[in-house]
């Protein structure tokens, strides 16, 4: 076990607002580090090792302790239900889970059908809406299933809504606003706590420092 | 569903091979030496209990349980854990034993897993109950015999956090009035949710004061300059959680374990079970805690005997995996022989066990290839052919 703090960053979307929010906390992240290719990259000036994963596979690596803290989005966290401490909310990669479908919905009479990518949130939220679906699981181009007929409506993150409109989905229901988070190891959280607690410092004072700019 | 190939175990069920088995045995049988000179008496119980006893009672979550039926259709369970199948034997074959209890057991214990690897679904736990006793004294000598079985076991980094479930029950009803609402509160500790905890608070309708003293419970973990900040958080209510655990810290240090211990009042990893302090022990080579335990005084009164209890559990399985494991003394001297020098070769093997070696006696005509078979032993004796004297090599 290296001394260096393992951190899971998410490929794609969140990745380059979280590497700007880490330099903006004072952590030297060199330039070249957007454009590696590779998954393992160690920062020893920062104390760091990043891994470059799958944003839902993020909570993964960090339930398993081989990666110590890991930035993640709450979409991620409730489709995973990880045991890992989720301690900031880094307030990045703003966007909504919603349920969406064709203008005009004919509702299936036999069972409405939800295509989503993820199951978990998808289920639990009809569930507490009294609504009994069927769901299926697609892994992206999500806004196909209705438009072909393999689902009624579709639960998915939405941020600017373009896609939805661009394919004549409308907006149905919000389920939840969406924001990265800071997760953690548990054993990390004692064994590293100093640098953990120190990171997680760092980072609410820039969060911070940009809520009161808006 | 295809059925399964011969070579396919059940979702979450391991093997233990030779080398792991040895390694295994070594480790356990140091910590159940050390647990015996604290004066804990070992028991075993059965492997099936009834859901409607121990499955209920037990910690662990119902989807969690392996459950079947029996001829007469009762629910029955795999024991889940040790701590509910000892409280109903305190409470029933040993009622008439006098409280203070001290038990303890190393046994297998089942947990089904509904999603992945990476995590057995049986596994061994190392553990103790000290039953019919309330005090810190007691609340200590758990903690204190976690530590030195661990220690004794090999492992060296680890560190131990203990939080007090009532210091956090106490604190919540204190400042949102009631116990409703406290559970909301508890819940997001329980799911380690600390955003959502904040969040939270943030809505609920209270003065910044008191907003502040809900938040600033998330930072109190580390040594006992924590208790002075916790002290500052609570009127009254969580006043004598912390002076247990300052008497706790005491305690410790008369044991000489201080060091690997550190406050942390944010533990909560179960929703009603525990009652008093509760800890879980981590290291550095592992993701999850190879150990916990707490005080539970409200189970055995679930089984008919009301009875203050703590204990702790270490599961032997992270514990084996935490610590680097050394080459364990494997078989290292054969006898081969051929039929003709039998007689000599059980004479020769009684002779090098009663010296206390491990031999193994095997029959030439039995092995295909006798320079790969004779290369696995350090020490191999052949007692061949008509010559009365063995070739050493």
């Amino acid at each position: 076990m290296s001394s260096l703090l393992t951190v899971a960053m998410p490929k794609g979307r969140i990745f380059q607002e979280a590497v700007e929010l880490l330099r903006q906390a004072g952590y030297p992240l060199p330039p070249e580090f957007e454009d590696s290719r590779k998954l393992i990259i160690e920062i020893e000036e920062a104390g760091m090792r990043f891994i470059l994963a799958k944003p839902m596979d993020v909570p993964t690596y960090v339930e398993h302790g081989v990666a110590d803290v890991g930035i993640a989005g709450k979409d991620v966290m409730l489709e995973e239900e990880r045991d890992v401490y989720e301690v900031l909310d880094l307030k990045i990669s703003d966007c909504y889970l919603a349920v969406a479908g064709l203008a005009e919905l004919k509702e299936h009479s036999v069972a409405p059908k939800i295509a989503t990518k993820y199951p978990n949130v998808a289920a639990q939220y009809f569930r507490e809406q009294g609504e009994q679906v069927e769901i299926i699981k697609l892994n992206g181009s999500i806004e196909l299933a209705p438009l072909i007929g393999l689902a009624d409506r579709i639960v998915d993150i939405v941020s600017t809504g373009r896609t939805l409109k661009e394919n004549g989905l409308v907006e149905l229901e919000k389920i939840r606003e969406i924001t990265s988070r800071i997760i953690v190891n548990p054993a990390s959280y004692r064994m590293k706590a100093a640098v953990i607690d120190e990171l997680v410092e760092r980072l609410s004072k820039v969060v911070e420092s940009k809520e009161e700019i808006r | 569903m295809s059925k399964p190939f011969v070579f396919e175990k059940p979702m979450g069920m391991r093997d233990t091979l030779p080398v792991l088995y040895q390694v295994k045995q070594q480790v356990r049988t140091v910590m159940e030496q050390e647990i015996r000179d604290w004066g804990y008496q070992f028991i075993q119980t059965p492997t099936l209990e009834y859901y409607d006893t121990v499955g209920e009672a037990s910690a662990i979550l119902d989807q969690q349980l392996f459950k079947l039926l029996d001829s007469e259709g009762k629910t029955l369970v795999l024991r889940p854990d040790m701590t509910a199948p000892i409280a109903r034997v305190v409470s029933s074959s040993m009622k008439d034993v006098a409280y203070p209890i001290r038990l303890a057991y190393d046994s297998a214990v089942f947990r089904s897993q509904q999603r992945e690897g990476g995590r057995p679904a049986e596994f061994e736990q190392v553990g103790v109950e000290l039953i019919g006793d309330g005090t810190s004294s007691a609340d200590a000598e758990v903690i204190a015999l976690m530590i030195s079985t661990l220690s004794k076991a090999g492992l060296q980094e680890f560190k131990v956090a203990v939080g007090h479930i009532g210091f956090l029950n106490e604190l919540f009803v204190e400042v949102l009035g009631n116990e409703d609402r406290a559970e909301e509160l508890l819940r997001f500790l329980y799911e380690k949710n600390y955003v959502g905890y904040a969040s939270h608070v943030k809505n609920l309708p209270l003065s910044s004061i008191d907003k502040k003293r809900l938040l600033d419970l998330l930072h109190l973990r580390g040594g006992e300059d924590v208790l002075r900040s916790a002290e500052e958080l609570t009127a009254v209510g969580g006043k004598k959680a912390i002076s247990d655990l300052r008497e706790l810290l005491n305690i410790l240090e008369l044991y000489g374990v201080q060091d690997k211990v550190v406050l942390d009042f944010t533990l909560f990893s179960h929703m009603s079970y525990y009652t008093g302090i509760v800890f879980e022990g981590y290291t550095n080579q592992l993701g999850f805690p190879l150990c916990s335990g707490g005080r539970y005084d409200q189970l055995l009164g679930e089984f008919g005997r009301s009875a203050q209890a703590i204990g702790f559990g270490i599961r032997l399985d992270y514990l084996l995996e935490a610590l680097s494991a050394k080459e364990p003394l494997a078989v290292r001297t054969c006898i081969i022989f051929s039929a003709e020098n039998r007689k000599e070769a059980i004479a020769k093997s009684r002779e090098l066990r009663e010296q206390g070696h491990s031999v193994v006696v095997q029959d030439i005509s039995g092995i295909g290839n006798v320079d790969e078979y004779s290369s696995r032993f350090q020490d191999v004796i052949y007692v061949i052919g008509k010559s009365e004297k063995g070739e050493a090599r």
